[in-house]
């Protein structure tokens, strides 16, 4: 096994994906948190489906696809807010509705233009060889923001996590942390999309937390585990991705569902 | 000495548009009063609260507020489910203290500290909030309110879904604080007979109007 993980690091192509899968995972899992505990879990899932049909559209165009994405998942992501907080459209249905036409819309692009060819397989599924240098920088600058921002902010995602009502009466700017949690989900589910897939890149999101949850009482130690839950999983979901050549994404996915079954195992066990 | 002063406070929501939910409402509530607002479904006591509490921006009349105040608010699904101590709540309450710091000062978590003695619920301040009973869940949103006041602590149906004996239990102890802190006390209830038990004074709103303000021993006669 030892040997296997000195010849995966030789390789330039893996260094990148380790170091922006790291940074990636790692982000993905604390902002998942409050994402999960405020039940806005589907809005990471209706993003990466916007996020494939920019992908399409770029990739037809022949524009760089990364940094088309950004700015309109951003806008994606904060109208779909906007929808949760109106009651006259059930948010979940929106989610569907936008989830779903991104897609198709992608999907039709594609299949006039290229075809599905391998590029957008890897974009739909994730792919370790698709990292190139300016996915590395993105997602270095992105999480050292992330990281930062989780921070300084942390006591107060937790009171507006925890109770808008209350945060609201404190003086808190609700909207605007909400705002900066999805933006910041928006950019962490484009620079993702590559390593994971439009179609796995919320599992990333979701996964950790729920596990976290299962046996962590407390809101400190739910997001440590998170972030390490994540970071665990994308290195053993890359290795396995590496040894048995199964897509990267759906590998990481995978290790993430066994770690969430065996957390619920250990919970029935300890708690029960 | 008033610390809440409201004076003719007119306010509808947007999404009904044929009738106020409050009309020319003017009270003041003075240093030491334990005031629970009483009424029927709909009258408009919740509305009245978070006018106070700043949820609802005022568009007509005027409410001063001479103190910073504590608020607790009414359940919400995402808490029954939520990952968090005691503590953790407990110590989020003193957040509108210093906003702008990135962490808890020492005085904050003295302050949590003492609260949470004095609530009895010190011991058991690493305990998950949502495996809690609903009267302790409560007590725990009560000290994060204090956490936020030095005096003034406002409370939207506290007792709201609980047991009757829990929710007296919960009357009893806000009778204490405000004997012996002076906390100054306005709450939301819609239980008539233990707010005329416990409350220095009831009022009571109809239809967006204040139709009763005095004693609890008064507002049973009427």
């Amino acid at each position: 096994m030892i040997n296997t993980i000195i010849e995966m690091l030789q390789y330039e192509f893996i260094q990148r994906a380790i170091l922006v899968g790291t940074l990636v995972s790692l982000c993905a899992a604390l902002l998942g948190v409050s994402l999960v505990l405020k039940r806005y879990a589907m809005i990471g899932d209706g993003l990466s489906h916007v996020g494939f049909g920019i992908l399409a559209v770029a990739l037809a165009i022949g524009w760089s696809p990364l940094f088309i994405s950004i700015p309109v998942v951003i806008i994606a992501a904060i109208l779909l807010l906007k929808i949760g907080n109106n009651s006259k459209i059930q948010s979940d249905s929106a989610i569907g509705i936008i989830a779903s036409s991104s897609l198709a819309i992608g999907v039709a692009i594609t299949s006039a233009t290229t075809g599905i060819n391998t590029d957008v397989w890897n974009y739909m599924f994730g792919s370790i060889l698709a990292m190139g240098e300016s996915d590395v920088i993105l997602s270095v600058i992105v999480s050292i923001i992330v990281g930062i921002l989780f921070l300084i902010y942390y006591r107060k995602l937790f009171a507006v996590t925890f109770d808008e009502n209350f945060a609201k009466a404190s003086g808190l700017n609700v909207k605007w942390y909400t705002n900066i949690i999805a933006i910041l989900t928006a950019v962490i589910i484009v620079v993702g999309m590559r390593m994971m897939g439009t179609m796995l890149i919320s599992s990333i999101i979701i996964f950790p937390a729920l596990t976290s949850m299962r046996l962590f009482k407390t809101f400190k130690k739910v997001v440590i585990s998170s972030g390490v839950i994540s970071i665990f999983s994308f290195f053993i979901g890359i290795y396995f991705s590496y040894i048995y050549n199964i897509s990267t994404g759906a590998m990481i996915v995978i290790v993430n569902l066994v770690l969430f079954i065996v957390f619920i195992l250990l919970d029935q066990i300890i708690y029960k | 000495m008033n610390l809440i002063s409201i004076k003719n406070l007119t306010f509808r929501y947007e999404s009904r548009d044929d009738e106020d939910t409050l009309k020319n409402v003017s009270l003041s509530v003075n240093e030491g009063d334990f005031l629970c607002i009483v009424g029927e479904n709909g009258s408009g006591k919740s509305t009245l609260i978070k006018c106070i509490v700043g949820l609802n921006k005022v568009p007509e009349g005027k409410i001063t507020l001479k103190e910073k105040l504590g608020y607790l608010p009414q359940k919400t699904e995402i808490q029954a489910n939520f990952p968090a101590s005691i503590e953790e709540v407990v110590l989020s309450g003193t957040i509108s203290n210093n906003i702008k710091n990135i962490w808890y000062t020492k005085q904050d978590k003295e302050k949590a500290k003492e609260i949470m003695k004095e609530l009895d619920i010190y011991t058991i301040r690493k305990k998950c909030f949502r495996d809690l009973s609903g009267g302790q869940q409560q007590r725990v949103l009560i000290a994060r309110a204090m956490c936020a006041t030095n005096n003034l602590i406002v409370l939207d149906e506290p007792t709201n879904g609980l047991d009757p004996s829990i929710a007296r239990k919960i009357y009893s102890t806000l009778k204490t604080l405000n004997k012996k802190r002076n906390l100054t006390i306005v709450m939301v209830s819609h239980d008539v007979e233990r707010a005329v038990k416990y409350a220095t004074r009831v009022i009571e709103i109809e239809r967006g109007k204040v139709t009763f303000d005095g004693l609890p021993e008064r507002y049973k006669i009427v």
